[in-house]
């Protein structure tokens, strides 16, 4: 059990009477990246939202090593510390720097020092590609360039997984291969992902496992290869047949 | 509570106090410039022409505009203090807290500010015996706060959800998120209602004349009803209540646009 970082047992999320996940179960070992595939609506996203809780899970159960994300009295605070968290839409701070956005929560949350998070926000910003970005606020830069500084913000907190809910919807082409690229390297860093979003070649290069679901449900799961050549599950069929 | 929420964005340009020029006004005979200069030219022009009787208002004024500023400026200031508490509560998931704004907005919005006024001096004079332009600044800045409350609250409503979320998913606590992420952003958002409340308060303010503090308007009834000018008098206090409103409605619309360009 020990070196499945995140476990999600059984969880179902309702929204009033709709039931946006319903029973699902899947692991992600330490290291491992995950991609969660699946129509729209199908509750992909809410089950992502679910392990840092962002959306509380109506039952079942969901673990990061041993802390018990779905225990309504624990300590989400810290637990959420530890998992970094990339959005569609970036969600980047509108009135701070680029800088001060990766530095804000080291420096509020770790109490790191001003001048030790500046330091450190500009090494993730080299590592991302946006070194001569630091001054700049989001609106001056392209979604390519704020997703990136989105990802460097999640790193700032050394977190051990990271969750991507669809990171390249929002973006244009041409910027889509550069926000993949970033996270082909933390994926081979060694960075435990689970990640929501179609992008094949990078569940290809990328992913152990991909997960398919569909009206709340995981339908299937297995390598990339056996998911995206050899579905077994009709809707699976179904599915790739639109996308690809 | 769904109707509350349904009025979220009307809530934040709604006002009665707009006076905000239009920044597309470019035209040298805007209707502020008009008003604006219109105002000050017959101030400065009737007091040299008619010295007796302008000049002699003008002169018994001063100690009244003093008086309606410091009424004005310090219930401002408590009133955002107010405001900001009121609007935090309202979207206090805590459900007490919640009530007790709720309740505050609803009472406060429901009197007439002349009724809170004469309620708090005279009414609960009889248990507090406070100063005159003590009861006035309270009784202004409790109005006040309950509707720069509904501002904050609708200001804050208005940052995107995901804001929040990405605050929390960095580890931070909602009071936080607030203080680092939301209310900087708010306080961009509510910057023209907010001052467009201070202009509707440098106006209101001429009721605390009544509670005989003697502000712009009072000065001018004392001077008119010892020397008859009435016409005179109040064509003054008038024109000087218009200069001042509409000059603050210009700075209002340049720190508006100032903020619009540059952070």
């Amino acid at each position: 059990m020990t070196d499945n970082r995140i476990r999600i047992e059984n969880v179902s999320k309702s929204f009033g009477t709709v039931e946006a996940v319903r029973n699902a179960s899947l692991t992600v070992a330490t290291g491992e990246v995950v991609l969660i595939i699946g129509p729209s609506g199908s509750g992909k996203s809410t089950l992502l939202r679910c392990v840092n809780r962002l959306e509380t899970a109506t039952s079942g159960e969901i673990y990061i090593d041993d802390d018990r994300v779905t225990d309504p009295h624990g300590n989400i605070r810290a637990i959420r510390e530890e998992v970094g968290m990339v959005f569609q839409s970036f969600n980047l701070f509108p009135h701070l720097t680029v800088r001060d956005n990766i530095a804000l929560s080291p420096r509020k949350v770790r109490g790191i020092p001003k001048e030790a998070a500046h330091t450190r926000a500009e090494e993730l910003l080299a590592r991302v590609g946006l070194s001569d970005k630091a001054a700049n606020y989001p609106d001056q830069l392209s979604g390519g360039q704020q997703q990136r500084v989105a990802i460097a913000r999640a790193l700032a907190m050394q977190p051990k997984v990271m969750l991507f809910d669809e990171p390249t919807s929002a973006l244009d082409p041409e910027m889509i291969k550069e926000v993949l690229d970033v996270m082909l390297d933390l994926a081979r860093e060694g960075m435990t992902m689970l990640v929501v979003s179609h992008e094949m070649g990078f569940a290809r290069a990328a992913a152990d496992k991909v997960v398919f679901m569909d009206n709340g449900e995981v339908i299937e799961t297995g390598t990339p290869d056996e998911v995206f050549d050899n579905p077994k599950e009709d809707r699976t069929k179904k599915f790739l047949a639109h996308i690809l | 509570m769904a109707q509350i929420e349904s009025e979220t964005r009307a809530q934040i340009t709604v006002s009665d106090g707009a006076l905000i020029p239009d920044r597309g006004e470019s035209s040298v005979f805007s209707a502020w410039r008009i008003s604006f200069f219109g105002a000050l030219v017959l101030v400065v022009l009737l007091p040299v022409l008619a010295p007796d009787p302008y000049l002699e208002i003008l002169q018994r004024l001063p100690e009244g505009i003093a008086r309606t500023f410091q009424v004005t400026i310090v219930s401002i200031l408590i009133a955002l203090v107010i405001g900001l508490i009121t609007g935090l509560g309202r979207i206090s998931r805590i459900t007490v807290v919640n009530r007790i704004a709720t309740v505050y907005v609803e009472v406060i919005r429901g009197i007439p500010l002349l009724v809170q006024l004469f309620y708090i001096y005279f009414a609960l004079g009889r248990f507090l015996a406070l100063d005159r332009v003590v009861s006035a600044i309270l009784a202004m800045s409790i109005c006040y706060g309950a509707y720069m409350g509904e501002i904050f609250r609708a200001g804050i409503q208005a940052i995107p959800k995901g804001q929040m979320e990405a605050a929390l998913a960095l580890g931070m606590s909602r009071a936080q998120a607030l203080r680092f992420v939301i209310l900087p952003q708010t306080i961009r958002v509510i910057l023209p209602p907010v001052g467009n409340e201070f202009i509707a308060l440098l106006k209101d303010s001429s009721l605390v004349s009544i509670v005989a503090v003697t502000d712009l308007l009072r000065a001018g009834r004392e001077y008119a009803s010892t020397t008859f000018y009435y016409f005179e008098t109040y064509t003054m206090v008038a024109l000087i209540y218009l200069v001042l409103t509409l000059f603050f409605s210009k700075i209002v619309a340049i720190m508006e646009e100032k903020l619009n360009h540059d952070r």
